[in-house]
């Protein structure tokens, strides 16, 4: 009985949700295309799929995962559990489990996270299927995955997260010089939808336990910042990944004499 | 790797369910060799990933039939009808109406304005917090409204994103500097949480359908590139937010 009242009220708030988008997509579109909607009803019940879909998917979330994720984070971050008896002398491969976690998380979030997986399928459909769906999913999920790893262990240690962003830029910007003009809009996008419904509540939990366990961390400035790495490793792996398959492919081929 | 066949209709549940292998593997792994406890509620696990699964397949199924297909024919509309300012009011009001009224943003917006005032960063009063979170939440909202419209002439002129982007950098590099320390964990994070699952199959449809519909305009090199505008501009204007409100 809890399950379905759970079910109805994510439904109700996903269709609250979605209401603003709705009413600026029909607003516009009756007020000033005045065009009739191809296959309207098609439309629709797509809406309707993806309203339900999501229902079930937040409530699944809810139900399974966040509370023992959230649980988890609080364990591994605890300094008990961890073997480490003055929390004053820490090294910052006491926290090992931490990091492991970190990627682990941060790869298989990614992997089911819907947002991606909707670019993924208009990316393959745009480029004809040179880009594979399954190829671009696991090349992000491991950009979050060694994010958040960077990011725990930059916790650990405690120094200033915009270093390591402004650094993460910098190897952005010089990658962006070298990889393949197709790539660098998938890439460039690809860092902003995969911190959405999976991969948020779980990454936040766990900044927010390092922050609180270590002595010297404030919550303000340590415990946000997990979700910046994990929106910026994935565009260092994706033009990584495309710039891989270009030096494969120049490899396979047969090329030119190399004197000129 | 040998491909399994399924019933057509059952396809995307075997491909949910896959997706999903990863996460239950992590957690068991976890749960039953780290930190060696046996999984609590197994049943509410089971029914909760049974949820997953089901709310996946329906929703990949209807961003195919209703998400893309009406993200990708109001681009085709509206770059037939010709009108910029037009498109540009729409491009806003998609990107500011999606923002505001996300359950993400409003999350952090709340946890900010706490951890301000426990920071002594602002009054500690519940006014004085509210009008924060909200002051924080139109900020962002309208960062990535003004972004999907940054990103819109992007793709009409035909402008290179990553001159966009890297311009953007620099300047989020340079606000950086003066930016005070406790709001820039909070900017970098909300360029993140901005882009939600809803937003971003339509926002990517929009910009694909515009790109495929403008002579001259390459799909791939000119369609994606909003939502990397939308995870910008909002690390840009909290941090201002935060030099201004501190």
């Amino acid at each position: 009985m809890n399950v379905l009242q759970g079910l109805l009220h994510t439904g109700l708030s996903t269709i609250l949700d979605v209401l603003p988008i709705a009413l600026i997509i029909f607003g516009f579109q009756f007020l000033y295309l005045k065009r009739p909607i191809p296959n309207l009803k098609r439309v629709l019940t797509g809406f309707v799929y993806v309203l339900i879909g999501l229902a079930f998917f937040l409530e699944g979330l809810e139900l399974a995962l966040f509370p023992l994720g959230k649980t988890m984070a609080a364990q591994l971050t605890n300094p008990g559990f961890l073997g480490i008896s003055n929390p004053a002398h820490i090294h910052w491969s006491d926290y090992y489990w931490v990091y492991a976690f970190a990627f682990a998380v941060g790869f298989s979030t990614t992997v089911a996270e819907p947002a991606l997986l909707a670019v993924a399928i208009k990316a393959n459909e745009v480029s004809g299927g040179a880009i594979g769906i399954w190829g671009l999913r696991t090349a992000v999920a491991l950009g979050v995955a060694l994010g958040l790893v960077l990011g725990t262990w930059r916790i650990v240690t405690g120094y200033p997260l915009h270093w390591f962003i402004i650094g993460g830029y910098l190897v952005v910007v010089i990658q962006t010089i070298f990889a393949p003009r197709m790539i660098i809009a998938l890439a460039y996008d690809s860092g902003g939808v995969t911190t959405s419904t999976v991969t948020v509540p779980l990454v936040a939990a766990l900044g927010l336990g390092l922050a609180h366990n270590i002595p010297g961390r404030s919550a303000l400035i340590d415990g946000f910042g997990l979700i910046a790495f994990a929106s910026l490793f994935p565009m260092i792996t994706v033009l990584a990944h495309a710039q891989i398959a270009q030096w494969r492919a120049n490899r396979t081929t047969p090329s030119l004499p190399q004197e000129n | 790797m040998p491909k399994l066949r399924f019933p057509k209709t059952l396809q995307p549940l075997a491909e949910s369910l896959r997706d999903l292998i990863p996460i239950v593997l992590v957690v068991s792994i976890f749960q039953l060799l780290v930190i060696r406890q046996p999984l609590p509620h197994l049943l509410d696990l089971l029914l909760g990933l049974l949820f997953v699964v089901i709310g996946l397949s329906l929703f990949v199924k209807g961003l195919e039939m209703g998400l893309f297909p009406i993200g990708q024919s109001m681009a085709h509309a509206f770059a037939r009808k010709g009108s910029l300012l037009w498109l540009l009011l729409f491009a806003f009001a998609l990107g500011f109406g999606t923002t505001i009224a996300e359950p993400a943003l409003i999350a952090i917006a709340e946890e900010a304005s706490k951890i301000a005032a426990t920071g002594n960063l602002i009054h500690p009063s519940k006014a004085s917090m509210q009008s924060y979170a909200l002051g924080l939440r139109y900020t962002v909202a309208l960062s990535v409204g003004l972004a999907i419209v940054l990103g819109v002439i992007r793709i009409v002129r035909g402008w290179p994103i990553h001159w966009l982007i890297v311009g953007g950098y620099m300047v989020i590099i340079l606000i950086t500097e003066f930016a005070p320390v406790e709001i820039i964990g909070i900017a970098y994070d909300s360029g993140g949480v901005t882009t939600s699952t809803i937003t971003v199959p339509l926002v990517t449809a929009l910009g694909v359908g515009l790109a495929s519909s403008i002579q001259g305009r390459n799909p791939m090199i000119d369609g994606f590139g909003l939502i990397a505008f939308a995870s910008l501009t909002p690390i840009m204007f909290v941090m201002i937010y935060g030099m201004v409100v501190h």
